[in-house]
């Protein structure tokens, strides 16, 4: 049974995989990096600080991609 | 023998799409099938980034995985983070497709299929990938910076603020131009304006909703969004249909150039997340569900193309636009075969995102390959409609009439036959009251949709479903576009305006906020108004010079390359660049010359102007103008876009002339003398 199993989550885990890298894709082409990764990233390399929570994450990220405190904002193409 | 068989597949690809491309180029007949055209494309494409995209990658520019890049060295989780080379190919994809690519080609196919296609093909390959590839490479070894930054970095201070001011004019018109294309498409529409203006509500409760009750959710609010979205559209035809509730949503172009400056204005200036951002998503997920869609759809349904392979009008006596085959079909088609303005996005987020440079090729050159497909389906969607009916979408009332009658019996003489019948049939069929004069590729790219997409799903019966999507995607992406462009403008002010005052670089600062939108959007809202009052239909005067500026961005562009391959010493290698460079500056500058000197009034600036000027001075009242006083500001409005087209043409001089002289210090030099990265590879 467990083997069964396992064997079905082998199978998925490509589709799995396939789903996140989707995800991830959408999330980005709107401006917003993966919050996991982030949060990865301030734990590996700056672990006396704490990372944002997931909505300031989103927020910090909405107001990045639209400029404002020296950034110009993103612009789409034409 | 095993160099021989690695490359036999491509042979045997190279030789197909010789094959496609030459039934394309000499069928003469009745109709063709699209697909041709598809195979030659894609397989020109495959071809391309297999060897010229390689040789670039490794003969031209050495990329070398031992640069780490800004991702790898400065990751910071937000900004700089390595990314997946796939997902960063859609994210770049999803930053340089906009709706250049779906308008251009749709103009240009007043010239018949083949002189587009051949452009966007050969275009993309030469120049517009070469571009948009060297500059992420560029942007990659120099921290990811801007384009303006790079340019300051290697040819000087000068030459990077004249550059800085170039990009806000050009700004300036694309976004003038791009609303000029909404407007076209929603006058005397309510079903189109019903669902437009329906966005907003949808936009407010989608922005409320990821702020307060599922912060982060992006993929949740924007199904939410899409959906409500699809429920507009559906109850747009009862609107369009209700005696009380269609004048409501009726309007002439004036108000609704009114509407989208108020509102351009008020977009920018009020918090991104309430109303920018959740359109963003909408209508980036719109869009690349629409390209898919399309993409799909010409693939099953496998339409013919019907119009010509080349009509009479290469002689530059269309009604579309004014100008013949050289060199205006090349400044019409710019998003798709060259765009300039993928350079501020291959040196904006991406470069920052990219996890080794060795996957630039795929990146850069990839994704306009695929844009570049994206133009050549825009191009289908035009062409497998009935010519005439295609001529009597695309002129403007003043060449045809306003009544179907006129119409056919106008764009019958040009010899493409239809009936006043045929046009009244297709505007039912897209339940609008009528199609005609409706130019500025939205709605003609509308009813290509409409009739490939609805052969797919729906037949007829959901014809006017699928037309109104294609519009609402695309004025839902354009007003997007105006929004944020007019914020990134309004930066653009504060800063310039902040070398001289500092205080107005204050972003916080309330006063300088709605003063430098305010600049932003009187400039780009004169553009636009003009277009919309513009007898020939604005789109007549305002693509052109909106093609000369994207298309003198590309030269800049591809200067800066140039000259950054000279000072790494590769200068063997500098025609990859130069080429291109070269056939845009004749391009552009040809063009602007015309624009400003050709004696036909259609074309000229300055013949148009002496036209109202003589007039007026002879008493004369000339339409659309209907007194003297107009006839004043028509000329007026002719010498602002001469200044503009001069305006243009001195940045691009200025800038070859800055492009030649570090050509040759680095000439004399015999080191590298590129601002390279700093960081050397490991041995």
């Amino acid at each position: 049974m467990r083997q069964a199993l396992q064997s079905v989550r082998l199978k998925l885990d490509p589709l799995v995989c396939a789903c996140r890298a989707a995800r991830e894709t959408a999330h980005l082409m709107v401006g917003v990096p993966d919050y996991d990764r982030y949060v990865a990233h301030v734990r590996a390399t700056h672990p006396e600080t704490e990372p944002m929570t997931r909505s300031a994450f989103f927020r910090d990220a909405t107001d990045r991609r639209y400029g404002g405190g020296g950034r110009t904002g993103v612009m789409r193409c034409c | 023998m095993t160099a021989i068989r690695s490359h036999a597949p491509w042979i045997a690809l190279a030789l197909i799409g010789a094959f496609a491309l030459g039934t394309v180029a000499l069928h003469r007949g009745e109709s063709i099938g699209a697909l041709w055209i598809v195979v030659a494309a894609v397989c020109s494409y495959l071809v391309a980034y297999r060897y010229y995209g390689l040789f670039i990658a490794n003969k031209v520019l050495r990329l070398d995985p031992r640069y780490a890049t800004p991702a790898t060295r400065l990751n910071d989780g937000l900004d700089y983070v390595p990314t997946n080379k796939y997902v960063l190919f859609g994210h770049h994809f999803a930053a340089i497709a906009g709706a250049g690519p779906l308008v251009g080609p749709v103009l240009a196919a007043q010239m018949g299929y083949l002189p587009g296609t051949l452009w966007i093909i050969v275009g993309v390959v030469f120049a517009g990938a070469v571009q948009d590839f060297i500059v992420l490479f560029l942007s990659t070894r120099r921290d990811g910076r801007s384009l303006g930054d790079i340019i300051r970095q290697e040819m000087g201070q000068t030459a990077g603020m004249i550059a800085q001011i170039g990009i806000l004019l050009i700004m300036v018109i694309l976004l003038a131009v791009l609303a000029l294309v909404v407007v076209k498409a929603l006058v005397g529409s309510p079903w189109g304006m019903f669902t437009v203006a329906a966005t907003i509500p949808i936009a407010l409760f989608m922005g409320l909703y990821g702020r307060y009750l599922r912060p982060g959710h992006v993929g949740e609010i924007s199904v939410i969004g899409v959906v409500l979205l699809m429920a507009s559209i559906v109850y747009g035809q009862h609107v369009a249909e209700s005696p009380t509730l269609a004048p409501l949503f009726t309007f002439k172009g004036e108000a609704i150039a009114l509407m989208i400056i108020g509102y351009g204005f008020v977009a920018s200036v009020i918090p991104v997340w309430l109303l920018l951002a959740p359109r963003d998503y909408l209508s980036t997920f719109l869009k690349i569900g629409a390209v898919v869609g399309l993409a799909v759809g010409i693939l099953v349904v496998m339409p013919d193309v019907k119009m010509p392979a080349v009509t009479k009008f290469v002689d530059g006596t269309g009604p579309v636009f004014a100008g013949s085959l050289f060199p205006f079909l090349f400044i019409t088609i710019a998003c798709g075969a060259v765009s300039g303005f993928h350079s501020l996005i291959a040196s904006g987020t991406t470069p920052k995102l990219i996890e080794n440079e060795t996957q630039a090729r795929f990146i850069g050159y990839g994704a306009m390959l695929t844009e570049s497909f994206v133009a050549i389906m825009a191009l289908i969607a035009a062409s497998v409609l009935d010519p005439g009916i295609y001529f009597a979408m695309n002129s403007p009332a003043a060449l045809i009439g306003t009544t179907p009658e006129t119409a056919a019996a106008a764009v019958s003489a040009w010899g493409f036959v239809v009936t006043p019948a045929d046009l009244t049939l297709i505007a039912q069929q897209v339940g609008e009251s009528t199609i005609l004069s409706r130019a500025g590729g939205a709605p003609t790219l509308a009813v290509g949709m409409s009739h490939i997409l609805s052969q797919l799903i729906g037949g007829e019966a959901l014809m006017a479903f699928w037309y109104h999507f294609a519009i609402l995607f695309e004025a839902l992406f354009i007003l997007t576009t105006v929004d944020a462009g007019t914020r990134v403008c309004r930066f653009m002010i504060q800063d310039l305006v902040g070398n001289a005052v500092p205080s107005f670089r204050d972003t916080k600062s309330w006063t300088a906020n709605v003063i430098a939108t305010a600049i932003a959007v009187t400039a780009w809202g004169y553009f636009l108004y003009q277009g919309v009052i513009d007898p020939l239909g604005g789109i007549n005067t305002l693509w052109p010079l909106f093609g000369i500026s994207n298309q003198m961005l590309a030269a800049i562009a591809l200067m800066l390359c140039t000259v950054a391959l000279f000072k790494m010493k590769r200068q063997r290698y500098a025609w990859v660049t130069i080429v291109p460079t070269v056939w845009l500056l004749i391009c552009t500058l040809t063009a602007g010359a015309e624009k400003l000197f050709h004696p036909s009034p259609a074309i000229g600036f300055l013949a148009h102007a002496r036209k109202f000027g003589d007039a007026a001075a002879a008493g004369q009242v000339l339409a659309p103008a209907k007194t003297v006083e107009q006839m004043g500001r028509i000329v007026f409005n002719d010498y602002v876009n001469a200044g503009l087209t001069i305006a243009f043409m001195s940045v691009v001089i200025a800038m070859v002339f800055f492009g030649l002289k570090w050509i040759f210090i680095a000439l004399k030099s015999d080191d590298v003398t590129a601002n390279d990265a700093h960081v050397a590879p490991a041995e």
